[in-house]
């Protein structure tokens, strides 16, 4: 197989991902490593009868250096942002800083949900001061830090808005409104909320139609959810006019955060007009994305909303003590809880720590930087970028390229490639979005990654990619014939 | 790199009408890191230091060293969904490993690689039932002693659709099967019970309950852990639909309720499974490869006709339970589930001997945790014993509960002086 980052001369990077083979096959199972049966019964030491327990537990029994490899080799079958680039649109990969890490496992931080108030008070001062900080960072009157995700804070949103909505003796409004080019997870919380969704296609700019969302407007709309910048990387420069119909027909404007770190300290969503949205911490606050997650969704309102947030939430008591203490309580109004605890702790304390470290200049910065990154890559890019002016990141075409084969060949180049095919409304859409983090020199090697796979074949880029752990990858045959754990391999 | 795009400042790069452009000042001051960790430090001492005899769905077991210095490996921490799966076969197997060890405890055949918490789970649970039931029922009938959390999640959950949320009682510790039986009708889509209960009791009626949801067509929904179904009875073996529950029971120390939600089902439910699905495929040179699978299940593909909203989950936390359950191998895991019954009924027995206590209130089997009567008010009992560093539960006036998961021989002696010290 030719590959033409053999000997890279473009500025592109040579990259071999680690690649353990055995018996023909990568990295075994644990389960093929070693599987153990524990037969649990009346004979052995079972403190219970029979009646009550299982008959056996089948599971791998490993020494502990076995499994320090097994993870550690895995590990390196993993392309992170430590290793390189990671411009992947939407997601925001941008560098977690480690000492965040260092804040979270404090053994202070680990204590159970259910303790007193009185005992805990470092966990609550930590939470109003983050529920403060992101109020102030989105505009926003009221804070909740409980919703788990970007889609659970959607959720809370929806559910707010409905709330709201009945409490005001206007349960009928049963749409919300969706741009097309809305991120997956909009559509799907408004349907888990029982909303009809009313999808709201873009004008020739890319940008919300203002003709269309008036025809979509109704007696009936619950809701507009929008991102700004959209997904294509634009702001929506209408958006007050947008926060004025939408509010004309008593609907409620919610603010997608996916797209937060283009607007840090330059603009704010209740300044805008929204009335609620949520935050990724784990995009704009650099909590580390962990392979899929934990991330949080806390979710801002206008102080209008506030009595509907998820109980509970943390506020300043009045005992007149000379230090400030807190308390959880309970909003008026409140749609209970969307998670079984407070959330994902953890995650809030690396987001509190990051927010304390940047501070009001390090955030602005961050925006500055990531919307000149993404416009210097873009520059230095052959493909075509049909839409701009575009922020923290655009949407290049690959043209005539299939621009899931763009992407396979990327990685052959060292880099991790952008999302790719969405949104459609570019065809053959690579989202990228290269974050704040990188040095010139990194988006030249980026730059330099994308232009060398533009030059290339369509054959080339079928065969991509080469210097990965795996090769190409057939996704037709893991979904039409499932096998979902080692159970299912051994039946074979 | 200005010059390349044509601009003369950072701000021309910028479309923001002016009528909403902000000046920046949040605020918010900026500190160097170890101003920022001695802030953050500071803050948390303000937390006291309990020995925690907490658990009602959040448990503190001991973490092993392996646990963290294997997770904290950044390749792990610095990835994200595997969109690209030839390039993140690691994170991907790890996946499929905690899917393998779900499916082992559960008996059932398909997992997911992680919901939000136990909570969340129980919420999705709900909504698989909605769109797999067989009859036009609307009930769904949950213990009414449901931890508030999960009560209020599933409510939230159900929000939107027509399923109703009734309680059926508990007797005594366990479900009360007669009771139940009266309420069990072709209306209740979905029969939820807990093993081990809230109140740490081992349910003894598994059977029973999965019977009454097969005769009468409703998804019968378990929640449970990977430590106690490590010894309790299998939920496939009970007729259990689905399994639900919180697995960072392993992996996780107590991180203020934050959590792992499993969601395991049977393979007839293959294709309304919510949540991310991790499978096994073949990569260009025949040898066997993992990819996220079944995604058109998924929001980002099916919209609002996804079976869940869930994108971002819990991944990491998959992986340290994951790292966890390896680390103590079958045998570890079932003398862990061992001790939690042994240790939790050796400790009502200490307490049963003082005067004014009673324990466990239920005369039943214990796993972990139980509920103790105190004569005296429950309250001024706990706050008496956290001054003596002891954090309990409390239940009802004259109910305190106590769970011995992570708590150290030594620390649990400690407490049984500091509480008959208290009670007396």
């Amino acid at each position: 197989m030719t590959n033409n980052a053999e000997t890279p001369e473009d500025g592109s990077v040579r990259y071999d991902q680690a690649r353990y083979v055995e018996n023909g096959q990568y990295e075994p199972l644990l389960a093929e490593k070693d599987q153990t049966r524990v037969e649990i019964g009346d004979d052995d030491d079972s403190p219970l009868p029979d009646d009550l327990t299982r008959d056996s537990l089948e599971l791998p029994e490993l020494s502990e250096p076995e499994l320090a490899r097994h993870y550690t080799r895995l590990s390196q079958m993993i392309y992170g942002i430590d290793s390189g680039p990671y411009p992947l649109g939407s997601c925001t990969m941008k560098y977690n800083p480690k000492f965040t890490e260092d804040v979270a496992a404090l053994p202070s931080a680990a204590v159970h949900p259910d303790r007193s108030e009185r005992s805990t008070q470092g966990s609550l001062e930590l939470m109003y001061r983050l529920q403060d900080y992101l109020g102030r960072i989105g505009g926003m009157d009221a804070v909740t830090l409980q919703p788990p995700a970007g889609a659970a804070g959607e959720f809370v949103g929806i559910r707010v808005a409905a709330a709201y909505h009945e409490h005001n003796g206007e349960g009928h409004r049963d749409e919300v409104i969706i741009p097309d080019s809305a991120h997956g997870t909009n559509f799907a919380t408004a349907a888990l909320g029982g909303y009809d969704v009313v999808s709201l296609p873009s004008d020739e700019d890319g940008r919300v139609d203002l003709e269309a969302l008036e025809a979509a407007l109704s007696e009936n709309t619950a809701a507009l959810m929008l991102t700004n910048p959209n997904t294509l990387g634009l702001f929506e420069r209408d958006i007050t006019e947008i926060a004025e119909m939408v509010h004309d027909v008593g609907g409620l404007l919610y603010y997608d955060g996916a797209n937060l770190n283009a607007l840090l300290g330059r603009a704010r969503p209740g300044d805008m007009g929204f009335d609620v949205m949520h935050y990724n911490v784990h995009k704009t606050f650099a909590t580390p994305h962990g392979g899929g997650g934990p991330g949080a969704g806390p979710v801002g309102v206008v102080s209008e909303l506030a009595p509907f947030l998820p109980s509970p939430r943390v506020r300043e008591s009045e005992d007149g003590a000379s230090e400030p203490s807190y308390e959880l309580f309970e909003p008026d109004h409140t749609i209970g809880k969307v998670h079984g605890f407070q959330g994902n702790w953890l995650v809030l304390v690396k987001t509190f720590a990051y927010i304390a470290r940047l501070g009001d200049a390090g955030l602005a910065d961050a925006s500055a930087k990531a919307v000149l990154n993404a416009n210097y890559l873009a520059s230095q890019i052959g493909y075509d970028v049909p839409y701009e002016p575009f922020h923290h990141e655009f949407v290049a075409s690959a043209g005539e390229q299939d621009a899931a084969d763009v992407a396979k060949r990327m990685l052959d180049y060292g880099v991790h490639p952008p999302t790719t095919k969405w949104p459609e409304i570019v065809p053959e859409a690579l989202m990228t979005e290269p974050t704040e983090v990188e040095s010139k020199a990194t988006l030249d090697r980026l730059a330099a990654a994308f232009n060398a796979v533009a030059d290339e074949a369509d054959g080339a880029l079928e065969a991509a990619p080469n210097r990965t752990t795996a090769r190409r990858i057939d996704q037709t045959s893991a979904a039409r014939n499932p096998r979902l754990s080692w159970h299912a391999l051994e039946d074979e | 790199m200005l010059e390349a795009v044509g601009a003369a400042t950072v701000e021309e790069l910028f479309d923001i009408p002016p009528a909403i452009e902000f000046d920046g000042a949040f605020g918010i001051d900026a500190r160097s890191e170890r101003e920022t960790r001695r802030l953050v430090r500071s803050m948390l001492d303000r937390n006291d230091t309990l020995t925690e005899l907490l658990g009602r769905g959040h448990y503190g077991y001991y973490i092993p060293s392996l646990v963290d210095h294997l997770a904290d490996r950044s390749e792990f921490l610095t990835s994200y969904t595997q969109y690209q799966p030839e390039v993140s076969q690691g994170f991907l197997q790890v996946l499929f490993e905690y899917q393998s060890l779900l499916v082992e405890l559960t008996g059932l055949e398909i997992a997911n690689c992680s919901m939000y918490d136990a909570a969340t789970a129980l919420g999705e649970a709900a909504t698989l039932a909605e769109r797999v039931r067989e009859t036009s029922g609307h009930r769904v009938l949950v213990p009414d002693r449901l931890l508030e959390g999960r009560r209020s999640t599933l409510e939230n959950y159900v929000a939107g659709t027509d399923l109703v949320v009734e309680e059926y009682p508990l007797d005594d510790g366990v479900v009360d099967l007669e009771a139940l039986e009266g309420m069990v009708d072709e209306d209740v889509v979905m029969l939820y019970a807990e093993n081990p209960t809230v109140r740490g009791t081992i349910e003894e009626g598994l059977e029973s309950i999965g019977d009454l949801a097969t005769a009468h067509d409703a998804l019968y929904v378990l929640g449970s852990d990977p430590i106690a179904l490590s010894l309790l009875q299998r939920p496939a073996d009970v007729g259990a639909d689905v399994v639900v529950g919180d697995a960072s029971v392993l992996g996780l120390p107590t991180s203020y309720g934050m959590g792992l939600g499993l969601f395991a089902t049977r393979e007839d439910f293959l294709r309304q499974v919510p949540g991310r699905l991790v499978g096994v495929s073949e990569d260009a040179t025949d040898r066997r490869a993992y990819t996220l699978t079944l995604q058109t299940r998924e929001q980002h593909i099916r919209r609002e006709r996804a079976t869940s909203n869930i994108c971002t989950n819990q991944a990491w936390v998959a992986l340290r339970t994951a790292i966890h359950a390896a680390s103590l191998g079958p045998h570890g895991m079932v003398d862990l589930a061992k001790r939690g019954v042994t240790r939790a009924e050796d400790l009502a027995e200490h307490l049963d001997e003082m005067t004014g206590v009673a324990a466990p209130v239920h005369d039943r089997r214990h796993f972990r945790e139980f509920v103790a009567h105190v004569d005296q008010p429950a309250a001024p009992i706990a706050e008496d014993l956290e001054r003596r560093g002891f954090a309990v539960h409390v239940v009802g006036e004259h109910e305190i509960q106590v769970c011995v998961a992570g708590v150290s021989d030594a620390k649990l002696e400690r407490f049984v002086a500091a509480f008959k010290e208290v009670v007396q």
